[in-house]
């Protein structure tokens, strides 16, 4: 049992540090996600599929880049600490794995180039106003008639769909048995008549959330993945899939650094405020969670590494990662003061903006207020404790 | 980087559980815990059979060359048995500071009969005033001749009721709270001037008040450079909570099979308790904190060796998690076992009450939170 990294190791992280300085688009060093344009997003994936780079997780044969769960690991604190935009997770996070796992060939060779090049963006039709949490209780339904299904419903909670040229769904094509049994996983062309996007705001003035209505969408047949009335295996292997990613300790390492400069910029009666015992004990707090965390992941990793692949325990890292995320937004905004309250969002701003306050305070409360939507996504957080009471407990 | 464990480190585990399992079951540690003496002389030399008290002495001292990991495998294992005999003061704390600090002579002169299973020892750190600062030292060492002459009151020593011999902290030189100036001093309990209260502690330990009147000891029973047993002491403090932190999590895993097994079993309307949701979300939260301390065990063990900076933060961070976490699981246990959880008959108010002396062992975690902060 050692913490050292081996020489080989230390080799790749330079290398990785070296491409990421040298080769990350200048004017996204340090962009807010929140004004991104299509573009902006896809501008380091690109640049990552053409190195190769673009979808370590995927086996070596798909596309993926054959490193070692410790080079994957130096991967993301490297790019996490340099602040990259990581690629989009619903193709290469999401569906890649469904459709080299579940597809036919004819469906890996059509979606995953375009998965790993950038050129065809997904988003996730998963949820809908009847069933987040309780997703088997979905009533989107799709009827075959011919070689079409013909899929009428809603789909609510659809991240960056207005974005989007292809969906990932969830459909019920039976009612019959169990709410599980029943549901087939489609895929679908979001340039089809009878779609429609509807941008949700959310509390921190942003639109990254929508709404998708579906009236008489034709899909063609051959767009099912797995057989009909089988996706909820499907479902279930992607949602596992989407919890070891969520952890984001390197990126919530980043957050407290800069946390950090803004205490010690911030003043209490005329000293940092980062020297305040209170405050700093409460950042001390958050580093002592955020090290437990991290040495659970790379616990879980190592297991991962020795072929047991990421079990329910993986929930813990979503929901401590992201209560950890809530306390970092919280604490960085409890930070700046007065200067949390103005609020003028960026679809609000018009060419004669004038900044408000310190440089540091800007969009903090933003940050926290849509943060709050980590331990909802993703299988809420409730929804994790039942998963561990059942599968780690036995309860 | 790698979290496995060897063949020898899982063959020592193995050992240790099965010895803890045959010989230590709830009934003999309680008989053991009410006896007079309140340890057992006869486990304790069989820890020395089994090579136990050899564990962390080089090979060259009759010892078997084991390291952090090797301590924390054993102290999980006797934590998961509760285990009282003083595994801890005598090798993980005076053993090791004799160990990493001692000379020639003092090495040979000591440690064969800690490996051996002959001497029991104590550290003797804290005072009445001192709280959790180690360099809060009002027990004086003064120059006499070759040697030095000790006065002053050692407060809560554990294990001191059955140590032969003392490791005590004495200021040589200084103010009561400055850092430079300590003396580490080996003392014969039987040493002229020596005296000692007794007593019992809430966890089933022994402790005691140690006095000091003019206590005379020779220039060898110093260790380390006079002025510098601060530094000495810190360190041997931090690896005592690598140890803790690891006999915490044996502890805390009893607790979580117990609790998880209690409320399958036990029914209330009809049905058994774990089927309520509110429950079983309880018992996901005292298995998460359990594993983010196995998490922080790990790390501290695997950073006691480094430099003296990352050793601080790595020790101050995981007594804050385990503080915490023991706190935490060793509450809800004893709530979710209801009424069966306050009785003195079953075990689990015993891990409980061994949890809270843990998080003030050392300093608790408000202490560790300054200390995590500052460093």
């Amino acid at each position: 049992m050692d913490i050292e990294f081996a020489p080989q190791d230390e080799d790749f992280r330079a290398e990785v540090r070296s491409f990421i300085e040298e080769n990350y688009p200048k004017h996204l060093v340090g962009a807010d996600r929140g004004d991104l344009s299509k573009e902006d997003f896809l501008a380091w994936h690109k640049i990552l599929a053409k190195k190769g780079w673009v979808a370590p997780s995927w086996p070596e044969e798909f596309g993926g880049t054959g490193w070692t769960v410790t080079q994957k690991y130096i991967w993301n604190e490297e790019s996490a600490s340099f602040g990259t935009i990581p690629p989009l997770p619903f193709g290469i996070g999401m569906l890649g794995p469904v459709i080299y796992t579940f597809g036919n060939q004819e469906q890996q060779d059509w979606v995953l180039p375009g998965i790993l090049s950038g050129e065809t963006w997904w988003c996730q039709g998963y949820s809908e106003p009847g069933a987040g949490s309780d997703l088997a209780g979905l009533k989107t339904k799709a009827e075959l008639d011919g070689d079409e299904y013909v899929v009428n419903g809603h789909k609510i909670w659809t991240t960056l769909a207005q974005h989007a040229d292809w969906m990932f769904c969830l459909v019920r094509t039976s009612s019959e048995g169990k709410p599980q049994e029943g549901i087939s996983f489609l895929l679908i062309d979001m340039n089809t008549p009878g779609i429609e996007v509807k941008p949700i705001i959310t509390i921190d003035g942003g639109h990254e959330v929508n709404e998708v209505f579906l009236t008489d969408v034709r899909v063609p047949a051959k767009n099912l993945v797995g057989e009909q009335d089988k996706g909820w295996t499907i479902a279930k292997f992607l949602l596992g899939n989407e919890r070891s990613g969520i952890a984001g300790v390197a990126r919530s390492k980043k957050a407290i650094d800069r946390l950090r400069d803004i205490a010690r910029a911030e003043l209490e009666d005329g000293k940092p405020l980062l020297d305040c015992g209170a405050f700093s004990r409460k950042i001390a707090e958050l580093e002592i969670d955020l090290t437990a965390l991290e040495y659970t992941e790379l616990r879980t990793l190592a297991s991962e590494s020795k072929g047991q692949g990421p079990g329910p325990e993986s929930s813990i890292l979503k929901i401590k990662g992201t209560e950890i995320q809530q306390r970092i937004t919280e604490l960085t905004m409890e930070a700046v003061g007065n200067y949390a309250s103005p609020w003028v969002p960026q679809l609000d701003r018009g060419d004669n903006y004038l900044a408000i306050g310190p440089e540091h305070a800007e969009g903090v409360s933003q940050t926290y207020f849509n943060n709050r939507k980590t331990s909802i996504y993703g299988g809420s957080n409730e929804i994790q404790r039942n998963i561990i009471a059942k599968m780690v407990l036995g309860l | 980087m790698d979290f496995s464990f060897t063949e020898e480190q899982t063959l020592l585990r193995n050992m240790v559980q099965s010895f803890v399992q045959d010989n230590y079951d709830f009934d003999s540690r309680m008989k053991i815990v009410r006896s007079d003496e309140g340890m057992s002389r006869e486990i304790w030399g069989q820890f020395a059979e089994l090579g136990l008290l050899a564990a962390p002495f080089s090979e060259e001292m009759g010892g078997l060359d084991g390291g952090p990991i090797e301590t924390m495998v054993i102290m999980e294992e006797l934590g998961r048995g509760l285990v009282v005999e003083p595994y801890l003061p005598t090798v993980v704390l005076c053993g090791g500071i004799l160990n990493r600090h001692g000379s020639d002579a003092q090495k040979e002169a000591h440690l064969a009969g800690i490996i051996g299973g002959e001497d029991i020892w104590a550290l003797a750190y804290s005072e009445p005033q001192s709280r959790f600062n180690p360099a809060d030292v009002l027990t004086s060492a003064k120059a006499d001749g070759d040697g030095y002459v000790l006065n002053g009151t050692k407060a809560v020593v554990a294990a001191a009721p059955w140590a032969n011999k003392l490791i005590v902290s004495a200021r040589i030189s200084g103010d009561q709270r400055d850092s430079d100036g300590l003396g580490l001093f080996i003392v014969e309990k039987s040493a002229d001037g020596v005296s000692t209260q007794d007593y019992p502690t809430v966890d089933g330990n022994r402790a005691s008040e140690v006095t000091l009147e003019n206590v005379a000891v020779g220039a060898d029973a110093l260790v380390g450079a006079a002025g510098n047993g601060l530094a000495l002491l810190e360190e041997a403090l931090d690896y005592g909570i690598g140890a803790v932190c690891a006999e915490a999590i044996g502890h805390m895993k009893c607790l979580n099979d117990a609790t998880v097994e209690y409320c399958k079993t036990r029914k209330q309307f009809g049905v058994p308790i774990g089927s309520f949701q509110v429950l079983q979300h309880r018992m996901v939260d005292m298995f998460m904190e359990y594993e983010q301390s196995v998490s922080m065990t790990y790390m501290v063990n695997m950073k006691l060796s480094d430099g003296e900076a990352e050793r601080k933060k790595a020790a101050a961070g995981a007594k804050v998690q385990i503080g915490k976490s023991g706190r935490f699981v060793g509450q809800e246990a004893v709530q979710l076992h209801g009424g069966m959880g306050m009785t003195e008959e079953l075990n689990v108010g015993h891990y409980f009450k061994r949890l809270t002396v843990i998080d003030t062992q050392f300093g608790n975690v408000d202490h560790h939170l300054k200390r995590f902060a500052a460093a």
